[in-house]
């Protein structure tokens, strides 16, 4: 295991953080803030309470997905874009590093992102509104696994990706859509019963659920099933990196 | 002694099905400066990016230092260092966080006191905070090499490390490569400039559409490949030339008043002396002689047109 390229890569990543700090972390931040003012505070304060939680505090698990999902993704994906972009992509292959140190790098850095940003949300939102976690280990359990995953796909998106605006298509053309649809803002039994059988094709809907159950015990579909879908996410992307490593695809010719 | 890279059998076809290399081999000596020439597109580029992991092979060996570079890349790749031709950076990077970046790449825990000792070498410690992206193109180009050395690396490839690189910092770069040979670094660079490789190179291999087409030590290929001109003005221009004198390679040119004869460095007798005497001979006078050798320059144009 060459340890020293993994923290290399992980220093190198992490500094570009702190370069775009107001991009990477302070505007997931603004939004979300926003998110807790009008639909928390103004409106919140209006609506009656969901399954005995509070408007304000039910949305909380959503509003973290939603950054986690799209920072995720887009972290990674610009983490791996940029030197294929610039040319110094180079020197990742001519470098005695294996394709997981070169992974455990890359989407390490875009998840260890992600899960600050997570928690740095969840201290925002105190300021808002009162909330509980019922299962502290099982909301980190969920919040890990999903930053995992999902810098995974965003490492996937920017080996695939030939321009910047692929890179920005998959988080806003699919991701918040199907965040916004998931489950974010309301329950699935609030649909209408049609919907509430469409809404179970969107994988989103099992994150969302299963994350929101770890804070309130309250889920819209059993957290078995939850786990059990974002293992299976885990599993999807982790072949697909397995098997674009394997053929060389827009990386070797 | 066993070669610190061997090239064996090498072929590489693009998915577009163009031919890029045709079966190499290729043996490249422990601490030998070895230059790559070839017209553009030949190959060379290629070769280098396949020993060095950026290119897969379609098929062939290749050894770095005794490792398979596809079953031992590790072990492999550790002996080299990579300047490529095309000038990518870390753009938004400062000067020495990209080359730390580099180190810690290839496994080596950092050492501040050679990054150091590298960056002054090639004039670039002042700059070391800079972010890269305000630096000029050949100070570029030296992040590049710095990077590459940061590494200590026992094999170099020096991709065109000169382009665009003024005449001056040329040198001092060049200085740096001797340097780097006195140390036991073995390096093989490719240029444009043939009068450096013809300064620098203890061999040559020569690369045209996609096969070697000769290897040689330098100067046994200047001796060999290499030709001498004898240039005599003459006193009155001449129109034709007498019979006596069709056995010699003999041409007129500016005007009647110049006869060039060229010959072999290679053959034991230049036949000068005859030569002028039968033109003593012919009443033939001439006012001045001189005479000179080819560059490689010559030799490769020479070689690369057939």
């Amino acid at each position: 295991m060459n340890v020293y390229a993994i923290i290399a890569i992980f220093k190198f990543e992490m500094s570009r953080t702190r370069r775009t700090l107001m991009q990477s972390i302070a505007s997931p931040v603004i939004s979300t803030t926003l998110y807790f003012i009008v639909f928390g505070a103004a409106i919140g304060s209006r609506m009656g309470q969901i399954e005995g939680v509070s408007y304000g505090a039910f949305i909380i698990p959503g509003l973290i997905m939603l950054s986690i999902l799209n920072e995720s993704i887009s972290n990674a994906a610009f983490g791996i874009y940029l030197p294929r972009f610039m040319g110094t992509v180079y020197e990742l292959f001519s470098a005695p590093i294996s394709y997981i140190e070169i992974i455990i790098g890359y989407v390490g850095a875009a998840a260890t992102k992600s899960l600050l940003l997570g928690i740095l949300i969840l201290i925002t939102a105190r300021f808002f509104v009162d909330y509980e976690i019922l299962h502290p280990m099982w909301m980190f359990c969920f919040l890990f696994l999903t930053a995992i995953t999902f810098s995974l796909l965003g490492f996937l998106i920017g080996i695939w990706a030939d321009g910047f605006e692929k890179l920005q298509v998959v988080p806003m053309m699919i991701i918040t859509p199907l965040t916004f649809l998931g489950g974010s803002f309301y329950t699935i039994d609030m649909l209408p019963p049609l919907w509430q059988k469409i809404t179970l094709l969107n994988p989103v809907v099992y994150l969302i659920s299963g994350f929101r159950w770890s804070f309130y015990g309250i889920s819209d579909v059993q957290v078995g099933i939850s786990l059990g879908m974002i293992m299976l996410f885990l599993i999807i992307c982790l072949t697909l990196v397995w098997w674009i490593f394997k053929t060389g695809y827009r990386i070797k010719s | 002694m066993q070669p610190i890279i061997s090239v064996k059998q090498l072929n590489k076809t693009y998915n577009n099905s163009f031919v890029a290399l045709e079966n190499i081999d290729l043996d490249i000596t422990q601490g030998e400066i070895f230059a790559l020439l070839g017209p553009n597109g030949a190959g060379k580029t290629t070769l280098i990016n396949i020993i060095c992991g950026i290119v897969n092979p379609t098929s062939g060996t290749i050894l770095a230092n005794g490792h398979d570079i596809i079953t031992e890349y590790r072990k492999a790749r550790s002996n080299i260092g990579l300047v490529p031709q095309e000038l990518s950076t870390d753009t938004f990077e400062t000067v020495i966080a990209s080359v730390n970046f580099s180190r810690g790449l290839f496994g080596k825990a950092q050492n501040p006191e050679l990054v150091e000792k590298i960056l002054r070498q090639l004039s670039l410690w002042d700059k070391r905070d800079s972010r890269i992206m305000t630096l000029s193109g050949g100070m570029k180009r030296r992040v590049m090499i710095a990077k590459a050395l940061s590494h200590e690396p026992n094999i170099l490839f020096l991709d065109e490390p000169t382009a665009g690189v003024d005449v001056e910092l040329r040198q001092g770069m060049w200085e740096m490569v001797r340097e780097l040979r006195k140390n036991g670094v073995t390096i093989i660079l490719t240029t444009h400039y043939i009068e450096e490789a013809e300064d620098m190179a203890d061999r040559i291999g020569i690369i045209s559409k996609g096969k070697i087409i000769l290897v040689d030590n330098k100067n046994t290929l200047m001796k060999k490949l290499g030709k001498k001109q004898l240039k005599l003005h003459l006193q009155s221009p001449l129109t034709s030339l007498p019979e006596e004198l069709n056995d010699y390679n003999l041409e007129i040119t500016n005007e009647g008043i110049e006869l060039i004869y060229t010959f072999d460095t290679q053959s034991e007798q230049t036949g000068i002396a005859l030569l002028l005497k039968k033109l003593n001979e012919q009443g033939i006078d001439f006012k001045d002689l001189q005479s000179s050798e080819s560059s490689l320059e010559e030799i490769f144009v020479s070689l690369v047109r057939n």
